[in-house]
């Protein structure tokens, strides 16, 4: 680890200071990624920006179909949420495949978010549910979001505060790990919001990526049935030491065909 | 008397220590002054080094040394050397690079050392290691095994254009192509025995200090032979009398055969210790630890069976390359797989065979024993063939095996590639492990699976591994004190094992000792007067014979001293449950009061020579034979190509049976470490030779969620070559996993068609298999 200044601002105004101040500073939101980064010297940031601190970016809450979530919200409490259980159940279950014990005891849902790792689960649920994200100046929407490998549409010194989910009428997420870092290989979220089917794909390409083709199937008929045999091409997708391009495509259909029967057995809100 | 005896369950003494995190492992061990060493390694495959320029990094903040390979050969230092007799296919000598602590001119793999810098903190030894300049000329390297022994291959050195470094032959070679060309059937296969690291969950680490004073070193290591550490260290490297340094082992958190005697950071913290007069600290990093750490298996075979019109075994042939890697530092690099291969026609009756293994440098770390080191490789490749022989003839493997199985009344057997099986009841194991897995019940989960849209597979493995050598011999000493309580020192290593518990189980089923009395003592070359140190399964079979005839002697001194006590000559003295009684009487002393006295002369008999404490250096007249039966039950998700192992069950005989705990734990763990290098553990270089698996984001490590309910079970049949009957367990569970595990798959893929597939059965190579079989059959 190199040397770096740390700062822990009590509000959003004091972070988003320093942030002005100090263009080589990085926002520090759980520090899953970013602390085993700088371990490994592999970034030099002059100072962490600690949101930890910033209660105006915590906190879970409903305001009629929507569920907002605080961008510093740790995992553990998504998943423990009684509100989001009641409310989102796939997204509870889809947060409680995120790493291991350590990991969801520290790790944000903001944090994961805007670092945008190609292979994360929580991009897939964003895009999926067609989530928007609320910044200190603007909101943006998660088709917007998610830029390309590492890059979201946060301009420099812009902090993410929540992020809002629709309440989808059915939803799943089904995840294929990769053995060694368990991460999602492939992931799949499918959910139906007020009668629009997403189908957001995780793991196989740069960044989380929509299945159109897919969708469009399910827009017809939603089953497993409905998109059996539609081809997914090799385009884009990751080929690497775990998995081949071919064998991605073949978990994409596998696992979205998995998670249409999940959401289809599942609750009213989703599985 | 019972509680503590041999064969009884005992919980593990030391674990109350190590779970409240009182151990004491490498990187707890610090001292005043001292100073921290970081290795810079070669980011290379194969160049050569144009120049190296340290100005920079030696006037950084803090740094009290940079030295490089040049520095090294100025200052003398030598290097270990290969010592066993091998030649070259041609017949001329063997090629066997030494390794320099420090290369000078040209780097041979990722992660070969080049410089090591020494600074007042760690972080300040990172930041001077940054700024050392290197011009590298890079060249073409091989690291694929297959690849390196194939004509028209990079060398990996000038002076062995074919990077060969030596050959090995087992069996007969006339006699075995005799039987086949009188077999009726012949089946061959050619099989890939990936590379793997240890993964052990604590790195490697060595502290080094220089007593200026007593002239003397102190090492401070995690290794498994700290007495061998110490020889290799004064003969070869410093070239000094033994007496001369203390390597002292603390701990360890796993070693499995990778921690060694021979790593370059051993040399590197003692020679700069010495020329800084500081203590110098290296701890590897995990980050590090795939590039620092020499690695295990990486061969691939290729094996021929014979057999008659009745499908009896006539003859086996095998040739397997193995992977030295760059360098061969020492014997230990020229152990796997050869030395362990004459267990390669496994548990079967087969009167002719053949082996030739031919041991290949590549662009890699070297390779070096690793669980089971030969063993697992040899019982992998025939237990495979045996599979698809039986797919092949469309024979029931079961039964295959059962015609050909050496049967206990044919003990002892000698087996066609030179070794002696003095005893084993192969069939029983077999038996026993298919009642326990149900094997009868398997059609009918089979069909289950199916209507699931699963692929259910079953195999069995029968194992037989080469332990406890006869070539070393171990050292166990009981010393008494005035009080009566008792230290144990043993030339063995504890690497968590649970040495300390098994040891004092034996010492309390001899001399009914409390174990509460006594204190252990290992790893610590001033402490234990000698040792051979732990590996190949030697440790309870040659130390704890050790022990058995240590406390023979503190028996035979203390019935002397009890008869004096009692009055009574020492021929009537009895030695029972820890007491001396004179024959046919009730009087008696225990030993514990025998102790006492051994101390003060006016107890003893005139001129009597006091003091209560014995050693005893015991090797074994001959190799033991552990064996058993492996059966595993998977099931295959063929949409995903999922590989999930539901049923595990080994029926073991390891001779007698010490802790079936502590066993139960060995067993556990080897199978383990067999199921990560099946489904998932692979060191991958890629075609430039860089390591691509060095962290765990890419090394695949299996988690407790893989694992389905593992039954262990015994049938002991003790072996009559030691005092104590044990046959050796540490690689056991490792040596049948890997053919169990592997054959289960293949099983489980037969209705689907496929017949070839390597390790790791990852999901997306098993889905492939399956795909491109589907794919031929126009699917």
């Amino acid at each position: 680890m190199y040397q770096f200044q740390y700062h822990r601002p009590k509000n959003l105004a004091e972070a988003l200071d320093l942030l002005a101040q100090d263009g080589d500073a990085k926002l520090l939101a759980g520090g899953q990624t970013l602390l085993p980064t700088l371990r490994q010297r592999l970034a030099a940031p002059s100072a962490l920006v600690d949101l930890a601190g910033i209660s105006e970016l915590t906190g879970i809450s409903t305001k009629g179909e929507l569920l907002s979530i605080g961008a510093m919200t740790r995992y553990i409490e998504i998943i423990e949420s009684p509100l989001v259980q009641a409310t989102l159940p796939s997204l509870a279950r889809a947060v409680a495949l995120v790493g291991d014990p350590l990991v969801r005891n520290r790790g944000t849902i903001g944090g994961s978010l805007a670092n945008n790792d190609p292979t994360a689960d929580l991009t897939a649920a964003a895009l999926a549910m067609h989530a928007t994200f609320v910044t200190d100046r603007r909101s943006i929407s998660a088709d917007e979001f998610f830029v390309d490998l590492f890059e979201t549409a946060l301009e420099q010194g812009e902090i993410l505060v929540r992020i809002e989910f629709p309440l989808p009428d059915r939803a799943a997420y089904v995840k294929f790990r990769n053995p060694a870092s368990r991460y999602a290989l492939v992931g799949v979220f499918v959910a139906e919001v007020h009668g629009d089917i997403r189908v957001a794909v995780t793991g196989a390409k740069a960044k989380v990526f929509r299945e159109h083709a897919f969708e469009a199937a399910l827009q017809t008929e939603f089953s497993a049935k409905a998109v059996k045999g539609l081809d997914v091409g090799t385009t884009g997708l990751i080929d690497d030491l775990h998995a081949s391009a071919e064998y991605r495509a073949n978990l994409i259909s596998v696992l979205t065909r998995r998670a249409i029967s999940a959401a289809m057995i599942g609750s009213h809100r989703g599985a | 008397m019972k509680r503590y005896g041999i064969g009884q369950s005992v919980p593990r003494f030391e674990d109350s220590r190590l779970l409240r995190g009182r151990g004491r492992f490498q990187d707890d061990r610090n001292l005043p002054g001292q100073s921290y060493g970081v290795v810079l390694r070669s980011p290379h495959a194969h160049a050569r080094i144009v120049s190296i320029d340290t100005a920079a990094a030696r006037a950084a903040p803090g740094v009290l040394a940079v030295y490089t390979g040049e520095d090294y050969a100025a200052d003398g230092l030598g290097m270990p050397k290969a010592t066993l007799p091998r030649k070259r296919p041609d017949g001329s000598p063997m090629f066997a690079p030494q390794r320099p602590a420090l290369v000078v001119d040209r780097v041979r793999y990722v992660g070969d050392p080049v410089a090591f810098v020494v600074a007042d903190s760690l972080a300040e030894a990172k930041d001077a290691a940054e700024l050392i300049a290197i011009d590298y000329e890079p060249r073409s390297a091989v690291t694929d095994t297959a690849a390196a022994a194939s004509s028209g291959a990079a060398p990996v050195w000038d002076e062995c254009p074919d990077n060969i470094s030596n050959i090995v032959e087992k069996g007969n070679k006339s006699a075995t192509e005799a039987a086949f060309a009188r077999a009726v059937r012949t089946i061959k296969r050619r099989y890939v025995i990936t590379r793997v690291h240890a993964q052990y969950m604590e790195t490697r680490g060595a502290l080094g200090v220089y007593d200026e004073g007593d002239e003397r070193y102190t090492l401070y290591t995690d290794c498994q032979y700290p007495h061998r550490v110490r020889n290799m260290l004064c003969s070869t490297v410093f070239r000094i009398p033994e007496s001369k340094m203390r390597v002292v082992s603390g701990d360890i958190g796993g070693a499995f055969g990778s921690k060694g005697w021979q790593y370059v950071e051993h040399r590197l913290v003692l020679w700069a210790a010495r020329k800084l007069q500081r203590p110098v600290k290296w701890t590897c990093e995990r980050s590090e630890a795939v590039l620092a750490d020499e690695h295990g298996r990486d061969s691939v075979g290729e094996i021929e069976l014979g057999l008659d019109g009745d499908n009896k075994f006539v003859g086996l042939r095998l040739h397997l390359i193995g992977n030295i890697g760059a360098y061969v530092g020492s014997d230990r690099n020229l152990l796997v797989p050869s030395m362990m291969i004459g267990t390669a026609v496994g548990v079967y009756d087969i009167p002719s065979a053949y082996a030739l293994v031919t041991g290949v440098l590549s662009n890699t770390s070297p390779t070096a024993p690793y669980r089971g080191a030969g063993r697992p490789e040899a019982i992998y490749l025939i237990e495979r063939l045996i599979d698809d022989t039986a797919r092949e003839l469309n024979v029931d493997p079961l039964e295959l095996r059962r015609r050909n199985m050496i049967p206990a009344n044919a003990m002892p057997y000698q087996n066609a590639l030179g070794c002696y099986y003095d005893c084993g009841d192969f069939l029983a194991n077999m038996d026993m492990a298919l009642a326990a897995a149900d094997y009868a019940g398997f059609p009918a989960r089979r069909e289950q699976s199916r209507a699931r849209g699963m692929l259910r597979g079953i195999s069995v493995a029968n194992a037989i591994e080469q332990a406890a050598s006869p070539a070393q011999s171990e050292f166990a000493e009981i010393r008494f004190d005035t009080s009566g309580s008792v230290q144990l020192l043993m030339g063995t290593k504890n690497q968590g094992q649970g040495h300390e518990t098994t040891f004092k189980q034996i010492l309390h089923e001899r001399l009914g000792l409390d174990p509460g009395d006594v204190h252990f003592t290992d790893g610590d070359t001033d402490q234990v007067a000698f040792g051979m140190g732990t590996n190949g399964s030697r440790s309870t079979v040659v130390g704890g014979s050790a022990i058995y005839l240590a406390a023979e002697k503190i028996i035979e001194k203390g019935r002397r001293i009890a008869g004096h006590m009692l009055e009574s000559a020492a021929t009537d003295i009895e030695f029972a449950h820890g007491r001396f009684l004179v024959a046919g009487t009730d009087r008696a002393v225990s030993l514990k009061q025998v102790a006492a006295a051994a101390f003060v002369p006016a107890r003893l008999p005139l001129g009597f020579d006091g003091g209560l404490y014995e050693s005893a250096t015991y090797a074994p007249s001959k190799d033991t034979y552990p064996n058993g039966c492996h059966v595993c039950e998977v099931e295959v998700d063929p949409e995903t190509g999922d590989v999930a192992v539901v049923n595990y069950v080994i029926v073991d005989d390891v001779g007698t049976v010490i802790n079936p705990l502590t066993l139960k734990g060995q067993i556990v763990g080897g199978i383990a470490q067999g199921l990560g290098q099946i489904l998932m553990e692979r060191v991958v270089y890629d075609d430039t030779g860089q390591l691509v698996t060095a962290s765990f984001m890419d090394y695949a490590m299996p988690r407790a969620d893989v694992f389905s309910h593992i039954t262990v079970k015994s049938n002991p049949v003790p072996t009559k070559l030691n005092p104590l009957g044990a046959k050796g367990a540490g690689e056991a569970g490792c040596v049948g996993s890997l053919p169990s595990i592997m054959n289960a798959v293949m099983n489980a893929l037969e209705p689907v068609g496929v017949r070839q597939l390597d390790m790791p059965a990852t999901s997306d190579r098993v889905w492939k298999a399956i795909r491109s079989v589907a794919k031929e059959n126009g699917k």
